[in-house]
């Protein structure tokens, strides 16, 4: 065991992990995140804490990540190293395994620019997959960065990371998984998928080169609320392809909201059956109050205890 | 070469809107190819300036000057005596040149007429783009020869981030994502394999502006 966290006991044992997405309040607001735990609760292995995501300023996702162990609930410290550098970073990851969390999610992060500081200096003193090195020489070394200092105490973290299928080169994606397991990553969530050809794919590339085998891949997975939301992303966001079929079903359905959540859970069994697929990772952004009836339809639950 | 765009007109009188007689220093070398400070834009500049203050009932005298490069001494010593009759300097060099003339004429002030953007090249006639960030330890070998800490918006050493789509970056629609066309460059020359390595985090403290002022001294060169 590198963490010994639930996420990590639940993959290693071969059992099929289900995780979810929380996003923290612009504020200070501790409630917001209790009504969002209560609604995740019981439904996932463990919780993803966006770290300032899209570059809006939010409570921090270590502050968060600490709340909801407190609330019982696992979470999934996500880091980006948009604006932090190497000094930040080692600090952070100190403090947040101080709190007792178990799993870092290393990420790049959205630009500065989409978010609510547009003025500010970005950082980038390390990318993604020098973060996952940084942070599996803490955890392994017991060293800092480049260096021979050792830390007092131990850091245990399960260290995951973001694979995105659907933006291009494609024929390099594989190449940067493969770059990201050689750093040390131990679990990889996708961007979410709705092009299940492109996807499986990618997965055959990825078990082409045996990485299936080194680092567990959980899928990524948004319901659609409404045919607006569907066409809006396909159009709206870098890296995110809805086929044609998938728009049209959710704009001519009588109920849109419904329709996506039935596709999300048709989605989530094809996905399961892909070789190489350890689990599922569902971002229903602000629409947690879905995440029970998805999991129960796609006969995701009980989540399974682990020791 | 270095790229810079003049600055703004109301910015320009507001900072010489004390003065009465002051020298327009245009440059030689960059400033002259991107068209933002050579003798052409020395001439249309002080023409508008002229007419600005005239029209508002303060005439400006103005001097004009376009020394072959403001950058180095002996072309800004050569300004000495045009400096002598004026209150200000007024100077669309770039940022160097600027201080160049503050290093050697201490009791004047000397105004920036442009803002220095970029090291960059030219694309087409009137379309310059950021070429360099002169990051101190070039790594271009390892990048096909297209440079990731200025062409892509993350700075990103080890491949695309997921917002790169149909060959374009997710910040700006315009602009080619750095990293395909690195793999597109790799993929040509038949050493897509150099991908593969991972590029360690950069010593940025060491190497960059981020290590204080850098200084270049070359012994056998010294006098």
């Amino acid at each position: 065991m590198k963490a010994g966290s639930n996420l990590e006991k639940i993959l290693s044992k071969g059992l099929f992990a289900v995780t979810g997405e929380l996003g923290p309040p612009k504020g200070n607001d501790v409630s917001v995140v209790k009504r969002k735990a209560d609604l995740l609760r019981g439904y996932v292995d463990a919780v993803n804490v966006t770290d300032n995501q899209t570059a809006i300023v939010r409570m921090s996702s270590i502050a968060t990540s600490s709340l909801l162990i407190q609330m019982g609930i696992e979470p999934v410290m996500q880091m980006t190293t948009r604006d932090r550098n190497r000094i930040a970073i080692q600090s952070d990851i100190f403090g947040a395994t101080a709190l007792g969390i178990k799993n870092m999610l290393c990420l790049t992060g959205d630009h500065h620019t989409f978010g609510n500081q547009v003025d500010s200096k970005n950082v980038h003193d390390l990318d993604s997959i020098q973060l996952i090195d940084c942070v599996r020489t803490m955890r392994d070394e017991g060293t800092l960065l480049g260096g021979e200092e050792k830390i007092e105490g131990k850091i245990e973290l399960f260290i995951g990371a973001a694979e995105n299928p659907f933006a291009d080169p494609f024929e390099f994606r594989v190449v940067r998984l493969a770059k990201k397991v050689k750093a040390g990553v131990d679990f990889i969530q996708t961007q979410c998928i709705y092009d299940m050809k492109r996807f499986k794919e990618w997965m055959k590339m990825v078990r082409d080169r045996g990485l299936h085998e080194k680092v567990h891949i959980l899928a990524g997975v948004t319901p659609l609320k409404s045919g607006g939301m569907a066409r809006y992303m396909a159009k709206n966001v870098s890296g995110i392809i809805i086929p044609e079929e998938i728009i049209d079903r959710i704009v001519k359905a009588k109920k849109p909201a419904e329709e996506g959540i039935k596709l999300c859970v048709e989605q989530i069994q094809e996905l399961r059956e892909i070789e190489g697929v350890h689990g599922v990772h569902i971002m229903a952004i602000e629409w947690e109050q879905m995440v029970s009836q998805i999991t129960e339809m796609a006969g995701l639950l009980p989540r399974p205890k682990v020791e | 070469m270095i790229k810079a765009e003049q600055k703004p007109m109301e910015e320009i009188l507001r900072s010489i809107d004390p003065y009465k007689k002051i020298l327009l220093s245009g440059c030689g070398a960059c400033v002259t190819v991107c068209h933002a400070g050579g003798e052409k834009e020395v001439g249309l500049l002080a023409s508008a300036l002229r007419m600005a203050r005239k029209k508002i009932g303060k005439p400006l005298e103005i001097l004009e000057a376009t020394p072959a490069r403001q950058c180095e001494p002996e072309y800004a010593q050569d300004l000495s005596e045009l400096i002598e009759k004026v209150e200000a300097v007024l100077s669309l060099a770039c940022g160097v040149g600027v201080q160049t003339l503050v290093r050697y004429f201490p009791k004047m002030p000397v105004l920036p007429g442009v803002n220095t953007t970029f090291l960059g090249e030219t694309l087409s006639h009137g379309v310059w783009e950021e070429r360099c960030q002169a990051c101190g330890n070039c790594i271009l070998e390892k990048t096909g020869g297209i440079c990731p800490i200025s062409r892509c918006a993350k700075q990103l050493l080890n491949g695309p981030c997921g917002g790169s789509s149909k060959g374009k970056c997710e910040i700006k629609k315009e602009a080619d994502c750095a990293w395909q066309l690195i793999y597109d460059r790799l993929s040509s020359l038949g050493q897509l394999y150099k991908l593969e390595e991972i590029i360690p985090a950069k010593r940025w403290g060491v190497e960059s502006r981020d290590s204080g002022l850098r200084r270049i001294i070359r012994e056998d060169l010294k006098i």
